[in-house]
């Protein structure tokens, strides 16, 4: 799939994620019959798949699928109310969110500048120089002109750029992204795309939740498709875009699932 | 009855001058920044400015945390700080000046009929305030953030700070609630302080001892000063929360 990114107008705010140092220490997701209930109703049921160590992985559905809470079960933000997940041999702890990131759909961002809320984590890692260090890494990613403003009164896409910048400033292993984009201009997610981008390229296992088959199509390596809180399949990308295995993911492509609210930003 | 009606009609007179006169006299002490007057005013500043310090260094923190960590009796603990804002003011005089006494177990302070004691007083009175709208400003932010702070494994003290931090408007505003309640109160301070002349003589004390003594223009120019640092402070609240959006932090 071409690159959205060359075709932007203004390439030179689309510069490259942070650099990072990432903690190797990758390993791979595995859940065993996962399931999680709220209020008597099952969102996830029975997963049970492998993610590996490395890659983009696009978790795909329909709103309502699970997709959102499965990557809250895989950081340890829920706890599943049936079946296991391991990252490696580790159960999600304090220790395994260390080495990832979570960036939410709605970015939540420090009611300080842009620059404060990069510094923030930086200094929550022990980081020496925190202030100089983050804003290098807002230069770096093209947001180097709003350091100094409220990160509150930034446009939705910056907002979401600076969340991302601030997530891969701690150097992790995973980033997990919550629809990053839903709610995004095209040339926002442009550019949140080119992050997301540019840390997969360095290493950092990167899974994404989207209901966006186009985004998915521009960015995964393999596709975990989901609906109504069972997964149908779990292919690798070139594969499922071209013959996927399920019927719901055939439907769902055919754009024959997806009520018309659901194509809406969330 | 022309006698009487004259009487009447005199009485009428004398009180509606004695009416404007003290509105020209309470002008003329304002004006003329009458030495008796900007002492009241300052002793009044001094002692409520320094209640405000120690209830905001208790009730900041105490608020904070009840906002945002979870222990058992949370509610109940709420309940109790929402109740005590409500405190009586003379009730608190009387319990402080219990306390103060020379029978009392602080007795050996000294500190009766002091500013010290109307410091003590005043901070009993507006510390549960602050720590319980603190409470609510950090509780609402604290929602917001929770699921970062956990996702990027912030320690509750460093997460602490961060929603002092970043709730400062909001806690300026309750600071400011405090401090309106304070300078305003006089039942906590009468009893405590005394209303000694040039020792424990604030606003509020003054205004009721002059008016009693119908000494009404030195009343009428402090109640004046009164009335103009309760519209700065609800200015400075509407300024701040202006501000406050506008920076995108509401």
């Amino acid at each position: 799939m071409a690159s959205i990114v060359s075709t932007v107008p203004f390439p030179g705010r689309f510069a490259s994620a942070p650099q990072v140092r990432t903690s190797r220490c990758q390993r791979s997701l595995q859940t065993v019959d996962l399931g999680f209930e709220a209020g008597g109703k099952t969102i996830l049921d029975k997963v049970s798949m492998t993610l590996s160590p490395s890659g983009l992985t696009v978790l795909l559905g329909p709103n309502g699928a699970g997709k959102s809470v499965f990557l809250r079960l895989a950081n340890g933000l829920l706890l599943p109310t049936r079946g296991t997940v391991r990252w490696g041999d580790d159960r999600p702890t304090d220790a395994t969110r260390l080495t990832q990131s979570f960036v939410f759909q709605r970015p939540v961002l420090l009611r300080r500048s842009a620059l404060d809320n990069v510094a923030f984590v930086l200094k929550l890692r022990g980081v020496a120089e925190a202030r100089g260090k983050a804003r290098s890494l807002l230069d770096a990613a093209g947001l180097g002109a709003l350091a100094d403003r409220p990160a509150r009164v930034l446009s939705g896409g910056e907002q979401q750029r600076l969340a991302i910048v601030r997530a891969l400033a701690t150097g992790p292993g995973v980033l997990l992204l919550d629809e990053p984009t839903a709610s995004l201009d095209p040339a926002s997610v442009a550019a949140v795309e080119a992050l997301i981008r540019s840390a997969e390229s360095q290493g950092v296992k990167v899974i994404l939740v989207t209901h966006d088959v186009a985004q998915a199509r521009r960015l995964a390596h393999d596709v975990v498709f989901l609906s109504g809180g069972v997964v149908r399949e779990h292919t690798a990308a070139a594969d499922f875009f071209l013959s996927p295995h399920s019927a719901e993911a055939r439907a769902y492509l055919d754009g024959r699932l997806i009520p018309q609210e659901e194509t809406n930003s969330c | 009855m022309p006698t009487a009606n004259a009487t009447v009609a005199f009485f009428l007179i004398d009180t509606m001058q004695d009416f404007t006169l003290a509105f020209v006299l309470a002008g003329q002490l304002l004006i003329g920044l009458d030495p008796t007057l900007m002492g009241i005013v300052g002793l009044s500043l001094a002692v409520t400015g320094s209640a405000l310090l120690v209830a905001c260094l208790i009730g900041f923190p105490v608020g904070a945390l009840i906002g945002f960590r979870q222990f058992r009796g949370r509610s109940f603990v709420i309940v109790c700080l929402n109740a005590l804002m409500g405190l009586p003011p003379v009730v608190v005089g009387l319990l402080v000046y219990m306390m103060l006494s020379n029978a009392g177990p602080l007795g050996f302070l000294q500190l009766l009929y002091t500013p010290s004691a109307m410091i003590v007083a005043q901070a009993v009175l507006i510390t549960p305030i602050v720590a319980a709208l603190s409470r609510q400003v950090v509780e609402t932010l604290a929602r917001e953030y929770a699921d970062t702070f956990r996702t990027l494994v912030v320690p509750w003290p460093t997460a602490l700070l961060a929603l002092l931090r970043d709730g400062r408007s909001g806690l300026a505003t309750v600071a400011l609630a405090g401090f309106g309640r304070a300078i305003a109160e006089v039942g906590a301070v009468i009893i405590v302080g005394g209303n000694i002349a040039h020792v424990t003589r604030v606003m509020t004390t003054s205004i009721a001892l002059e008016t009693s003594k119908g000494d009404l223009a030195l009343a009428l120019a402090l109640g004046f000063v009164l009335l103009l640092i309760a519209l700065a402070v609800n200015a400075t609240v509407a300024a701040l929360s202006l501000a406050t959006r506008e920076a995108g932090h509401g």
